[in-house]
């Protein structure tokens, strides 16, 4: 594409201070909301755009909006900046080099359900970026596009940013709230959900980062223009994070539907080593690995539903053939096992066993049965976690057997375990696992 | 004591929530409280709680709950070295063996003279841009041995 509408730094120099953000159309949508829209007519121009949250489960945002009630006071807006997910890289670019269209979108949910305050919760290894986001609502303030009575109306807003400290699980929405709350970041049961009971149990939107960045254009162009990209299911533009054995790793941004899977890694420049792509994970660890025979699968939710996976967070993490599935699996798992928020058995305790099993296997150690066994963990985790967290931590595991069972009968038959390098990765694991025992916690109880 | 030394951040910081939710702060006041002691002593948190109107224990969860508060002694330094999936494809794994030699240390541990301590972490959101690391706040991407033995260079000064 040629004029970027979330990437817009690459077309904008500099468009991250305000002055030449402003210049570029920059709170043109908020002062044309503020000054000219009832809140329901922005939800509505929402609703209408099409555009799906981008954060990972694609549920329409203007619908989300239009279930805060209205009589309920406060609500708040929490945006979603936990970005953690393997792979995705997304988010941070926008808060560090388009910030105010970030916050202009924050602003305009926030007029539209009819809330006064708004929190960014950045991840907490963010602080650099989460600085300069300050200092970009700070700018934003002194411009008086936040605050008091804006532009001469009775509605106020005040915006916040927030940081974590290192918890994957504090993306899940609710577990965030609980962050946000003080607490430790686990999930909440659900109903009810944060539009009734979010967060200080007050109404409340939960949205991604670069959701809330399509909403100015939307909502300063209207629907149609939006609509012009995209499918009918899936509207509008996608931020692509790229990674792994590509030659031109990075941030793509991309009409849904547009094109296909084997197109998004030629723009990335093919294979950085020569060697074949072997498959990719489209949303990081979480997601259903897609072997390279679907590469012609189109790039929107629907065509991802039907070979079998998601779009998810699109994070791009293509891999050659070099790379043997057991490994990647165990590493997923470890990933998994590492930030299992200990709320829940099948989770806490399956991530733990299935990890010793690939542990197991990279030694050397393991046998055709320890393959079998780890399909049996599996079925234990699978539909009986709290939350999706121990379910993305399945796929790992189902869809590497699924796809490549063959890279694990050869990694037994062929005595691939215990390799020096999978010994070395195997040895730093376990110094950092004893370091880190009785250091390491879940839910406050030392563990493992 | 934190409460008189940074009195004017504490007080911004509390003004971000409704008045009856001083919890919400608990995380802001340990990363000072960390900022001030290096780790989270358990004087710290109990002030912090102290602050927040809640109990010890409560902030002392927290505090093992998140994988950015210490509590333990670290280097002036801190190097987390992502070593997840994107970012060993792009090789952090050798990457992170030449930080082991170069510093004479296992991840996980502390150089002699207090200065560094080289950790491997999950995946940091920048895996563009590996090997990579972050240096207490600060990114540092595209790394190469070369780039690593400056970095050090520049840390042991300071
Ligand atoms: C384990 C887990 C981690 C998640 N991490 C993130 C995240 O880092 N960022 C994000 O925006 N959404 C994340 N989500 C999705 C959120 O729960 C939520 O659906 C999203 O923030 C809603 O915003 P959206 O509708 O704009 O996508 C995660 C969900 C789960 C279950
Ligand atoms: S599934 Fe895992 S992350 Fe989710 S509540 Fe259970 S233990 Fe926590």
């Amino acid at each position: 594409m040629e004029k970027h509408i979330l990437l817009r730094d690459l077309d904008v120099p500099n468009i991250r201070d305000l002055a030449v953000y402003s210049q570029h159309e920059g709170y043109a949508a908020w002062k044309k909301a503020v000054t000219g829209m009832k809140p329901d007519e922005v939800i509505t121009v929402v609703k209408d755009s099409g555009l799906r949250g981008r954060g990972g489960a694609g549920f329409p945002a203007g619908v989300k909006w239009s279930f805060i009630p209205k009589d309920v006071f406060p609500k708040y807006v929490t945006v979603n900046c936990d970005e953690s997910e393997p792979g995705t890289f997304k988010d941070h670019h926008l808060i560090r080099h388009n910030p105010h269209q970030v916050i202009e979108g924050t602003a305009l949910c926030a007029y539209a359900i009819g809330a006064n305050v708004a929190y960014i919760y950045c991840r907490g290894e963010f602080r650099e970026p989460a600085y300069e986001l300050q200092k970009a609502i700070d700018d934003a303030y002194a411009a008086g596009l936040l605050g008091k009575n804006l532009f001469g109306s009775n509605y106020s807003l005040d915006i916040y940013v927030h940081l974590g400290a290192g918890a994957y699980i504090c993306g899940e929405e609710s577990a965030l709230l609980e962050s946000l709350e003080g607490k430790i970041g686990q999930p909440r049961l659900k109903p009810p959900f944060p539009a009734v009971s979010g967060l200080y149990s007050k109404p409340t939107v939960i949205n991604n980062v670069e959701t809330l960045a399509n909403v100015p254009p939307i909502v300063l162009n209207g629907s149609a223009w939006y609509k012009q990209w995209g499918t009918e299911k899936s509207p509008g533009v996608k931020l692509f994070s790229v990674c792994g054995h590509v030659k031109n790793p990075g941030n793509y941004e991309l009409p849904l539907g547009k094109y296909s899977i084997q197109e998004l890694l030629e723009m990335a420049g093919g294979s950085m080593t020569g060697r074949p792509i072997k498959a990719v994970l489209p949303a990081g660890s979480s997601s259903p690995i897609i072997p390279a025979s679907n590469f012609h699968a189109k790039l929107d939710y629907e065509a991802m539903a039907a070979i079998g996976s998601v779009l998810g967070s699109c994070s791009w993490i293509f891999m050659d053939d070099s790379v043997d599935m057991v490994w990647a699996a165990r590493k997923m798992i470890r990933f998994f096992k590492h930030e299992s928020c200990g709320k829940c058995t099948p989770c806490r305790e399956g991530t733990h066993w299935a990890l010793s099993v690939y542990d197991k296997l990279l030694s050397g150690k393991g046998t055709i049965e320890d393959v079998n066994l780890i399909g049996e963990v599996n079925k234990q985790i699978i539909g009986k976690c709290f939350c999706p967290l121990g379910e993305f931590a399945t796929s790992s595991m189902t869809f590497t057997l699924k796809h490549f069972k063959q890279d694990y009968v050869d990694f037994i038959d062929q005595k691939k375990g215990g390799s020096d390098v999978y010994l070395k990765e195997l040895a730093r694991d376990h110094h950092l696992h004893e370091l880190h025992s009785g250091v390491v916690s879940v839910n406050g109880i030392k563990v493992h | 004591m934190l409460k008189d030394k940074y009195k004017d951040r504490i007080a911004a910081i509390f003004a971000k929530y409704p008045p009856e939710r001083k919890r919400s702060a608990v995380m802001p006041l340990l990363d000072i409280a960390q900022e001030e002691y290096g780790y989270c002593t358990e004087e710290a948190m109990r002030e912090v709680a102290e602050l927040c109107g809640i109990d010890p224990t409560e902030v002392k969860s927290v505090v093992g709950f998140y994988t950015m508060y210490y509590e333990k002694k670290v280097g002036k330094y801190v190097i987390d070295v992502c070593d997840d999936l994107p970012c060993v494809l792009r090789g952090a794994d050798k990457f992170v063996n030449y930080c082991e030699q170069k510093l004479g240390i296992k991840a996980g541990e502390t150089t002699p003279d207090g200065k560094i301590t080289l950790n491997v972490v999950m995946c940091l959101a920048a895996c563009d841009r590996a090997p990579m690391c972050q240096v207490n706040t600060a990114y540092h991407y595209d790394l190469t041995p070369d780039k690593f033995d400056k970095l050090v260079i520049e840390l042991k000064k300071g």
